[in-house]
């Protein structure tokens, strides 16, 4: 019986069109990305993975002292911080705001960790309109999609999906080429930008020393977003921060290779704060939300806490044979691909997903690129562990423990171990020759369906030396 | 310096690919060792640590470490088997710091089996023959936990008659996965078409591994599409005279 | 209990750590700073950046390759000093001086080239750094669907590294810093490149 999750990977699997879009355009940014971290071009990259890492580690391993320097210097500067425990604070916090300032409308960049609290649903209920700005969100806004992909949230469209959607629902004569859609974007979203009483971004980094937000981009967006509106409110979670300015030397140089193969993509915001004196374009009001909602959690657990190094930059995603089959919308919760399989049940609880751990050959691809060197591998393999204690205290019978039990016992027992073999012989179909196993009872039924398996040696390896030398290796007398 | 080493063969070999052990054995004594088989080993612990239960893995490494306690070299073939004892055998004994030195200590003295030859025996030419134009398939735990690439290819190189074609995209994994081949078994299939499309398309006779979970399931794929490409581990290549 | 103390509490206790505890000193930020000379500079440069870059001799030539590029468009200037010394900023087509931020606005929108100048040049990757203020509003640079900064010879940096070095804290100079790395793309559909979506299409530097 098909669990819910993996219904939903057959149908990702069947969907040719979207195999044919995500192995392609996954393909070109891990192309892209090697190209640019290569020996040749970067020889420093893994001594700067090394400093990304350890500076990760340090600032999570003493949060606290960085929150509450962050917190003066935004303050300092004439900014506002607002901590927020959970999604429910920070939506009503960002809502709050907007009420504080008469805003009917509000401009909006990527950010993954406001899909993650819900925001455009709570603004719109709140009669207030969001606009997407980032030109795959707003394609994903317009056709009440989630962003497939970290970096690419409309990866999985075709020019004629853009087309269609267009047509639908701006009214606009259609046309394919992504030249004239974009064009049709930027006047629409030029006006938002223009119109809009506010402004909301995510943060990539947040710099405690300068009370600052770095964000990257290449459209542009993020900039029109933070220096047009009257009021810039930039949600973050607790743990984008770094140290110090001087830090991001080391962070650039990792982030645009390693997410789009670029070093160095076309914007990188560093803003800290309200406009200045003398100045006439900029917010007038700066707010930082400071965002919890399940992070502490993951920071309590020391054995996992690595896993929010993440600067969310998609180059697992790109590398993920799995991603690259079943795509973004496959898996439950904001955050998809490999960092997605080690969040999500981290944020949601270990009951609530505990496919998602296991579904993963532990390829080790991601672990390989990870900038800020999160050995995801190691935390799917603790979190099988977690599931599955847990599983073995809430269950009357729990079969598979109870196998494994069993198994284990085979094992440490040689000599059941060889009869077993022996036995396993009886409940497998007979086969002549060299003949593999064409249909397998019970669990095997899940190999034989696509593959064959092979039958057990009529002799096995220990029987076979024995005959060859006539003897096992026996310790020497003491 | 001794020239004795231990076989681990590990449950698969065991029970499923003997061949391959025993062509192993021929090639570590064709280079001047004396292979000795502990009849108490059985498995690395592997399958139940992916699956996530850590007690019963354990278990069956206390098991492992007591077997080869004495063992100077202990060599594999199998890729995943050697990452086991070397990288997790230490995250089971996280709380027994006395089985944690044992495990390290242990993990030390073994080798996959291009390793061993390479590294200890310091040997690339081992003396085989074998016409044929193979396509090497890196095992994604000899490749990433180990650093193995280049050492089974060196050794395939020197093999008199061999082609060797790189597939491409290289480095992709086959879909084992351990219970992920059963438990996914859609996306693991899925995986192992990639594969096979890329063997395909190198035009080769023969696939090689180091890895016989790879192997299993790369022929099971192979067999159901009635293909006449084969599936060698290394070993029965080197073995090859 | 305000959320800002539930939340500091849920960390410090995640950490073990108690409120007011010293940090262990973290190492000097990693800083490595090529040696390459001026030329070297801005040969790098001018084949990193994604944009025309142009090497003028003098004040005249600077001015000249920017009213080339001006020619027939509507045109704004910050305030920049370094505009004003090399006579962009006097400039027949070109409006500046502006006080009135719908009034910038306005002329930012309407115009087909913003002309700034960048505090500093980055070689590798290529890179300009606009520090926004009175001197130089943020929209000069963004709205307008082309964009010509004009930066002194001797603010070319190498690097990320040398720039943090003589930048420690942005912060400290302005509101907004922003690093250009060339003009404003998407290949958001079907991976396909388009330039020009929210920002300028096409970028040129003149050093001076």
């Amino acid at each position: 019986m098909a669990t819910a999750f993996q219904q939903q990977i057959h149908v990702a699997l069947s969907d040719l069109k979207l195999q044919r879009t995500i192995q392609s355009a996954t393909a070109r940014f891990g192309e892209k990305r090697r190209e640019v971290i290569s020996p040749d071009v970067l020889p420093e990259y893994q001594e700067l993975r090394d400093h990304a890492s350890r500076l990760k580690k340090h600032t999570l391993d003493h949060l606290d002292y960085y929150l509450e320097m962050l917190e003066a210097r935004v303050q300092e500067r004439g900014g506002h911080v607002v901590w927020c425990s959970d999604a429910a604070a920070a939506v009503e916090a960002v809502v709050a705001i907007a009420r504080e300032h008469g805003v009917k409308l509000a401009v909006k960049s990527k950010s993954m960790v406001t899909e993650e609290i819900h925001l455009n649903e709570a603004l719109e209920r709140n009669n207030i309109e969001p606009v997407e700005t980032d030109l795959g969100e707003y394609i994903q806004q317009l056709a009440r999609e989630r962003p497939f992909h970290i970096v690419a949230p409309a990866l999985h469209k075709s020019r004629a999906d853009v087309a269609d959607l267009f047509v639908d629902k701006l009214g606009v004569e259609r046309t394919e080429e992504p030249e004239e859609l974009t064009q049709i974007a930027r006047l629409i979203l030029r006006e938002k930008f223009l119109s809009a009483d506010m402004g909301i971004s995510g943060a990539n980094f947040v710099v405690a020393e300068s009370g600052a937000v770095v964000l990257v981009e290449n459209e542009g967006n993020i900039r029109m977003t933070t220096s047009a509106p009257r009021v810039h409110v930039a949600v973050t979670g607790i743990e984008k921060l770094i140290p110090r300015a001087a830090d991001l030397a080391v962070f650039l140089k990792l982030l645009g290779r390693s997410g789009s193969g670029q070093p160095i993509t076309s914007y990188t915001s560093f803003l800290s704060g309200p406009r200045r004196e003398g100045e006439i374009n900029g917010p007038d009001e700066f707010y930082l939300l400071l965002v919890d909602n399940g992070r502490t959690k993951v920071l309590a657990d020391a054995e996992k806490r690595e896993t929010l190094h993440c600067i969310r930059c998609g180059a697992c995603s790109n590398v993920c044979p799995v991603y690259r089959r079943i795509g973004g919308h496959t898996y439950p919760g904001t955050y998809s691909g490999p960092i997605g399989a080690i969040l999500t049940p981290q944020f949601a609880g270990l009951g609530h997903e505990p496919e998602l751990p296991f579904a993963s050959s532990l390829c080790g691809a991601c672990g390989e690129v990870c900038p800020v060197k999160i050995d995801i591998p190691r935390m799917l393999l603790a979190l099988r562990r977690d599931i599955k204690r847990g599983e073995a205290r809430e269950k009357r019978w729990p079969i598979e423990k109870l196998a494994f039990q069993g198994w284990s016992w085979v094992m440490r027992h040689p000599w059941v171990f060889e009869r077993a073999g022996l036995l396993a012989q009886v409940f497998l179909p007979p086969q002549g020759g060299d003949a593999w196993i064409r249909k397998g009872p019970g669990p095997l039924q899940a190999w034989t369906a696509t593959r064959d398996f092979p039958p057990r040696a009529p002799r096995s390896f220990r029987r076979l030396w024995r005959e060859r030398t006539g003897k096992f290796y026996k310790e020497p007398a003491a | 310096m001794s020239t004795r080493v231990s076989l681990f063969v590990t449950c698969l070999v065991d029970q499923l690919f003997p061949k391959v052990g025993l062509a192993m054995a021929d090639v570590l004594e064709r280079v001047g060792y004396e292979c000795e088989f502990r009849q108490d080993q059985t498995c690395c612990g592997q399958p139940a640590f992916n699956s996530g239960f850590t007690a019963e893995a354990e278990a069956v490494a206390r098991h492992f470490l007591k077997t080869f306690e004495t063992a100077e070299y202990i060599v594999v073939p199998s890729g995943s088997c050697s990452a086991m004892i070397r990288h997790h055998f230490g995250d089971l004994f996280a709380k027994d710091s006395a089985a944690r030195a044992a495990a390290a200590e242990t993990g030390g003295r073994v080798y996959e089996f291009s390793e061993f030859l390479t590294s200890v025996a310091k040997v690339d030419d081992v003396g085989a023959r074998y016409e044929s134009v193979v396509t090497y398939h890196d095992s994604c735990h000899a490749l990433r936990d180990l650093g193995i690439k280049s050492q089974p290819r060196r050794l395939l190189e020197k093999v008199r008659g061999v082609e060797i074609r790189e597939m491409a995209p290289a480095e992709e994994c086959c879909g084992f996965g351990g219970t992920f081949s059963v438990k996914m078994g859609e996306l693991s299939s899925d995986m192992l078409d990639g594969k096979i499309q890329s063997i395909i398309a190198t035009g080769a006779s023969d696939v090689v591994s180091i890895d016989p979970s790879c192997l299993m399931q790369i022929e099971g794929g192979l067999r159901r599409r009635e293909l006449p490409i084969r599936a060698l581990h290394l070993a029965e290549v080197l073995a090859k005279t | 209990m305000p959320n800002r103390d539930r939340i500091l509490s849920r960390v410090r206790s995640a950490l073990g750590r108690s409120s007011g505890q010293a940090i262990p000193a973290l190492p000097p930020p990693r800083l490595v700073i090529p040696t390459w000379s001026s030329e070297e500079r801005i040969r790098r440069l001018q084949e990193n950046f994604r944009g025309e870059t142009f090497v003028a001799v003098d004040s005249d030539e600077a001015r000249d390759f920017v009213a080339s590029k001006a020619q027939g468009l509507a045109a704004v200037a910050s305030n920049s000093s370094v505009l004003r010394d090399i006579g962009v900023s006097g400039l027949p087509n070109v409006q500046s001086g502006f006080v009135n931020r719908d009034e910038l606005r306005s002329a930012c929108i309407a115009a087909g080239v913003g002309i700034s100048s960048a505090s500093y040049a980055i070689a590798d990757p290529g890179a300009l750094v606009v520090l926004a203020g009175a001197e130089e509003e943020r929209l000069i640079s963004l709205a307008p669907p082309r964009h010509i900064a004009v930066v002194p010879a001797d603010r070319v940096l190498t690097s990320l590294d040398e720039f943090f070095t003589v930048v420690p804290d942005p912060a400290l100079e302005s509101s907004s810093m922003v690093l250009i790395g060339g003009p404003s793309r998407t290949g958001d559909i079907e991976m396909t490149l388009t330039l020009g979506v929210h920002g300028p299409r096409e970028v040129y530097v003149v050093i001076v």
